[in-house]
């Protein structure tokens, strides 16, 4: 079987968020695969595993990536592809990602492709949904469980904590909710052979694409982070009084009741 | 500039969703003295035109079809992208619910348009309409305005305030035929967790649990209070990890983003993940022993003590005021 993750490198979680000169602040950060994606590749290596083939893992952005795209590998990806797009585009947006992937993807005859359902940076959820379309294959976001027989596929989608099952069939696009697997930690052996896997690094015109084809749709004019919180009130006093001052706060100050 | 702006509503159990009528408000802004056109796709749906209209909008397109009566993308896409062809909309708003994640990414594919997700304000600056929408997991904000094209977004439940109804308003409801053909994935079977009382997305009050709660049982007295202030149960992950709950009720990174009124985290300490689902909650209450908990960090109101005690004490004060309101 013919198998693709899309991953995205992100900030860590526990980052703080600092803003300079009107951007997010990268220097120093943490970065790892988004952990959704994380899911994307667990089960991209179990599928293969299972059933045979080939996975390869594509990332679409700069040559820092790279560190992501060997992880993935060291968990048991086949093969990595990094996208490259510092030198050619200033910006992208949604349309920007999926049309490039979409025009690296759409002669290689992918049975699967697996993606996170949404990156905890940017938090918009389209790219997987937008590739399917321009690959013309079907798809279902938030999965939270695949199970393939030939090319018939029977999947588990979240929906809002309510469960679908849905049957479909290959070539297909998924993305990954949180409980579609336990994606594995990297072992020794995996990263000693990852630096052996083959990575390659392709640029906007490798694909055939200048930066015109994929212009921004929209733009980000600011950046800021929210405004700090007034510190609390704890209340003090007898418990029982305590409870009745929060119910008046929250009725005459607060207004929410 | 004056715009049409077309709003798909979102039907769950015959009823349309409150974030339709929050998306006719978006799209009145967007559309700046235009029309705003409300869509209605699925098998029986045209009885709810009437409450489009009711909340602003100024006229309903309907598609109705046996093969719409549950949401697939492809059905769907059919469905709204026919509604496009027909009006040629100069924008088009859904909800940023699981079916508006779901499809309006397709459709930006198909237009070759951009999209604006998760959007918790909307404003018209300099010339632009201006989209906000947080980032990080809502630990920062970024303002987007489409620069080519389509004004396409999808917004995020309980955030930007719904017109007031007002069932003089009329306007005509007219119904477009199409094909739906051709559907590649096929619903099987719905497993229902999360229906139960109130829609957690929705919800104006949200009493949440974490691993203080200690068991299932221990989210008995949460459910009374909500029961009283008609509110939802969430949980933390901590919760759900230790089995007290489904993973449905889960608020955070990996769980539900929700930005209810009035959040009261009872046990809860406060992880940061957990902090991404629900720190732009209007106020917060926490409710925890540990006087360290970094709940008490971002919570507006806090009493130190013990659930068990707090909460049904808290049930009963409620009770009392919102009798006598």
């Amino acid at each position: 079987m013919n198998i693709y993750v899309l991953l995205k490198r992100t900030f860590d979680t526990e980052e703080k968020i600092t803003i300079s000169s009107g951007k997010i602040n990268e220097d120093g950060a943490e970065f790892i695969i988004n952990p959704y994606d994380e899911y994307a590749v667990e089960e991209a290596i179990q599928v293969r595993d299972a059933h045979g083939g080939e996975v390869t893992v594509v990332s679409v952005g700069s040559e820092e990536g790279e560190k992501q795209l060997r992880t993935a590998l060291a968990m048991g990806a086949d093969k990595a592809v990094l996208i490259n797009t510092e030198d050619d585009l200033e910006e992208g947006d949604q349309f920007t990602t999926s049309k490039i992937l979409a025009e690296y993807l759409k002669d290689k005859e992918a049975d699967l492709i697996l993606a996170g359902n949404v990156a905890i940076d940017g938090g918009s959820g389209q790219v997987g949904p937008r590739v399917a379309d321009l690959l013309d294959i079907p798809y279902i976001t938030t999965i939270t469980k695949l199970e393939i027989d030939g090319t018939n596929v029977s999947v588990v989608r979240d929906v809002e904590g309510d469960s679908e099952v849905i049957e479909t069939s290959l070539p297909l696009l998924v993305t990954a909710q949180q409980g579609l697997n336990e994606p594995r930690y990297p072992s020794l052996p995996g990263i000693m052979k990852a630096k052996k896997k083959p990575l390659d690094e392709l640029e906007l015109d490798d694909l055939d694409l200048d930066e015109d084809d994929v212009e921004p749709k929209t733009k980000t004019i600011e950046v800021y982070l929210p405004p700090k919180k007034e510190a609390g009130r704890i209340l003090e006093g007898e418990l029982q009084d305590q409870v009745k001052e929060l119910v008046q706060l929250l009725h005459n100050e607060a207004k929410v009741v | 500039m004056s715009r049409k702006v077309l709003v798909l509503g979102e039907v769950r159990d015959q009823s349309l969703r409150n974030v339709t009528f929050e998306a006719i408000a978006a799209a009145k802004q967007a559309a700046e003295g235009g029309e705003v056109v409300g869509l209605l796709i699925g098998d029986s749906v045209s009885a709810l035109s009437g409450e489009l209209i009711h909340f602003g909008a100024d006229r309903v397109l309907t598609v109705e079809h046996d093969l719409l009566k549950q949401y697939t993308s492809d059905g769907f896409s059919q469905a709204l992208m026919a509604a496009v062809d027909a009006e040629s909309p100069d924008g088009i708003i859904l909800g940023h619910t699981a079916l508006g994640k779901d499809l309006a990414p397709k459709i930006a594919a198909k237009l070759q348009s951009g999209l604006i997700s998760d959007v918790t304000q909307i404003e018209e600056a300099g010339g632009n309409i201006v989209f906000t929408r947080p980032i990080y997991s809502g630990k920062a904000f970024e303002k987007k305005i489409v620069t080519d094209g389509l004004i396409f977004a999808t917004i995020r439940p309980n955030n930007i305030a719904p017109l007031e109804k007002d069932e003089t308003r009329s306007g005509e409801t007219s119904a477009l035929s199409v094909d739906i053909k051709d559907l590649r994935s096929i619903i099987k079977e719905v497993v229902r967790k999360a229906s139960e009382g109130v829609d957690l997305s929705e919800a104006k009050v949200v009493i949440a649990g974490g691993r203080g709660v200690k068991s299932e049982d221990g989210f008995e007295p949460l459910k009374e209070l909500a029961q009283v202030l008609n509110g939802a149960i969430g949980a933390s992950r901590g919760a759900c990890d230790a089995e007290y709950c489904d993973y449905s009720l889960q608020i955070g990174q990996t769980g539900k983003v929700v930005t209810p009124d009035l959040y009261i985290a009872c046990g809860i300490s406060g992880a940061i993940q957990h902090l991404a689902g629900m720190s732009n909650s209007k106020v917060i209450v926490a409710i925890n022993k540990d006087p360290e908990a970094n709940i008490f960090k971002v919570a507006d109101y806090g009493i130190v003590g013990d659930l068990f005690e707090v909460v049904p004490m808290l049930t009963e004060e409620f009770k009392k005021i919102l009798v006598n309101a």
